[in-house]
């Protein structure tokens, strides 16, 4: 279990995480989202104490992470794949880990086994693709077999094979009762992998939920309807008082109504539907629009071309 | 096999009594991770072979010029003169090598971003700088031992080739003392490197001072009036540090061998101590 209180960052006149709190609990997938800059990564270093709060308090099963000794039997993370020596080779780089906090060498080999990277265990890390990176980088937060774990954008660069892969480990990992802290930009892959969601934005917490709680509370959600008498269709619904927009020809979407109303208007119109269907915002959806007010980087839409 | 009922542990329940090691039991650990951290980068072999090859390849080229030269030397260079430094001058070339690998045992994990991983793992920051140190200043005193002794004898069985000089043996009076005097200054020099490393972060920034401070500093003092210049120049870690491995005093203005000595460590303890300072405000 991970309890951030109040947690706060400040570099200089910048303030990277805002009083943030938040419970991570065990036996599941927490997906950790946020747009670039949000405060993820620095939220995930004060959590391991290699960035120190400028006020809050972060603990992990209940103490600070710099009262353990051997914390890698507790806790495991992820935070850079790429933050290896690219002269030593991926088995010394385990081998050291291991040693550092007593763990037996044999564990290197069982976790490098595990993550598919015993064939290249001898190669120098430098020459590693992203992907190679990210399976070393989780063989190293497996290594003391933690409790917790903490997995900064941990698909990244990974193969189609390969996320798939990261996704059952992560799912199976939960199953197991351990805490699962998992960031990542992409709600599409959290939607697959996450059963709980805590979405952060410049630094504040934006939802901390389900992810069928954040599903279910996008106003995206709308309702489609195709009819080839879609002018008049769409003058009675105005007229019930919702929101219409015509995507095709024939097609309406209507947000502000359930199925069975827009239904309902158009039998009473005398209207034929080809179809009538409730089309559910993606968690994509979902998740832009919570954050739109705190992206970061923001391109704009009018803007591209103009120069020229 | 009678009523052979597997059992199943789930890793929660095999994972139990997390391990509470004592101090000394993480320092041990700690020394073993910067042990293999140390050997399994290539540039730590090249650079301590370069070290011996410097040490004595220069101590033998020096000392076989000399004897060629035999017949040509002026009176004062024939005068107080110490054929075990004679022979160990390569070290003033080597202690680049040295102080660079110092400075890279640290500023290398800042460079790749692994310093998180070493944190991470051990989170009592000032435990892993002790390790580092530890480690470096053995291993490099181990070899500066194994360089310096080949250096002083072969320099002396080249200089024994001159009957204008005496050349010199382990049983003369401070040559022992001497020749391992040479392996602790560049320990300790391993050590100042790991302490720049440690304050600066950065490699080119760590070497620039170290180079600073041990070879650029002197040209400058010197350009100050007398008797600033000798006044300053004898507390600067090379010329403090240097007569440990010389059986005469290198200039009449030096500090005595071991309160020199003891300056020159405290180069390498200052920097070590802000470095600590640094490491525990700092945010890796």
């Amino acid at each position: 279990m991970i309890e951030a209180m109040a947690l706060t960052k400040r570099y200089g006149s910048t303030v990277a995480v805002d009083d943030l709190s938040f419970t991570v609990a065990d036996g599941r997938v927490t997906g950790f989202l946020g747009p670039n800059g949000a405060g993820k990564s620095t939220t995930m270093r004060l959590i391991v104490g290699l960035d120190a709060p400028s006020s809050g308090r972060v603990t992990v099963n209940g103490c600070s992470y710099h009262d353990r000794r051997f914390p890698l039997h507790e806790v495991g993370a992820l935070l850079e794949a790429k933050a290896i020596h690219p002269s030593r080779t991926a088995r010394s780089h385990l081998r050291w880990l291991a040693q550092s906090n007593g763990i037996s060498p044999r564990r290197v080999d069982e976790v490098l086994e595990q993550v598919g990277i015993s064939a290249v265990a001898r190669k120098r890390a430098g020459t590693f693709s992203l992907g190679m990176s990210q399976r070393l980088g989780i063989a190293a937060a497996l290594l003391g077999d933690p409790e917790v774990l903490l997995l900064d954008e941990p698909v990244n660069g990974l193969d189609p094979e390969g996320i798939q892969w990261v996704r059952r480990l992560l799912r199976s990992l939960a199953s197991e009762g351990r805490t699962v802290f998992v960031s990542s930009h992409l709600m599409s892959e959290m939607a697959l992998t996450a059963d709980h969601l805590i979405v952060i934005g410049k630094g504040r917490l934006i939802t901390d939920a389900s992810v069928e709680d954040v599903i279910a509370q996008a106003s995206a959600n709308h309702v489609k309807v195709v009819s080839p008498q879609s002018a008049a269709l769409r003058s009675l619904i105005t007229a019930a008082g919702a929101d219409v927009e015509a995507d095709a020809d024939d097609t309406l979407i209507v947000t502000g109504l359930e199925c069975r109303e827009v239904g309902i208007i158009a039998a009473n119109g005398g209207i034929t539907l080809y179809e009538l269907s409730r089309q559910e915002a993606s968690l994509e959806e979902a998740f832009m629009e919570m954050t739109r007010d705190s992206v970061e980087y923001l391109a704009d839409p009018n803007a591209a071309g103009s120069a020229a | 096999m009678s009523t052979a009922e597997t059992v199943f542990i789930p890793a929660t329940a095999a994972r139990k009594t997390l391990p509470t090691p004592s101090p000394t039991r993480q320092f041990v650990a700690v020394l073993r991770a910067e042990w293999t951290k140390l050997w399994s980068v290539r540039s730590t072999l090249w650079s301590l072979l370069v070290t011996i090859a410097i040490i004595v390849g220069l101590g033998a080229l020096f000392c076989a010029a000399r004897v060629a030269r035999a017949d040509h030397l002026d009176p004062g260079e024939l005068q107080n003169f110490d054929p075990t430094g004679f022979s160990l001058n390569g070290i003033f070339l080597a202690q680049l090598a040295v102080g660079v690998l110092g400075v890279l045992v640290m500023t290398s994990e800042y460079a790749t971003g692994q310093i998180r991983a070493t944190f991470g793992a051990t989170p009592q920051r000032n435990l892993v700088l002790a390790a580092k140190v530890a480690v470096f200043m053995v291993v490099v005193f181990v070899v500066g031992l194994v360089a310096c002794f080949t250096a002083f004898f072969i320099g002396q069985a080249i200089l024994s080739g001159s009957t204008r000089f005496h050349s010199a043996s382990l049983k003369d009076p401070g040559v022992i003392r001497a020749v391992v005097g040479g392996a602790m200054y560049l320990a300790v020099l391993g050590a100042l490197g790991i302490g720049l490393g440690t304050i600066l972060r950065r490699t080119a920034g760590a070497i620039a001072a170290l180079v600073g401070l041990l070879l650029i500093l002197p040209i400058l003092v010197n350009f100050l009036p007398s008797p600033w210049n000798t006044d300053i120049s004898k507390y600067l870690p090379l010329q403090a540090g240097n007569n440990v491995f010389h059986t005469a005093a290198q200039s009449n203005t030096d500090l005595s061998l071991w309160v020199g000595f003891a300056v020159f460590c405290a180069y390498a303890v200052a920097s070590l101590a802000l470095g600590a300072v640094l490491l525990a405000r700092r945010d890796a």
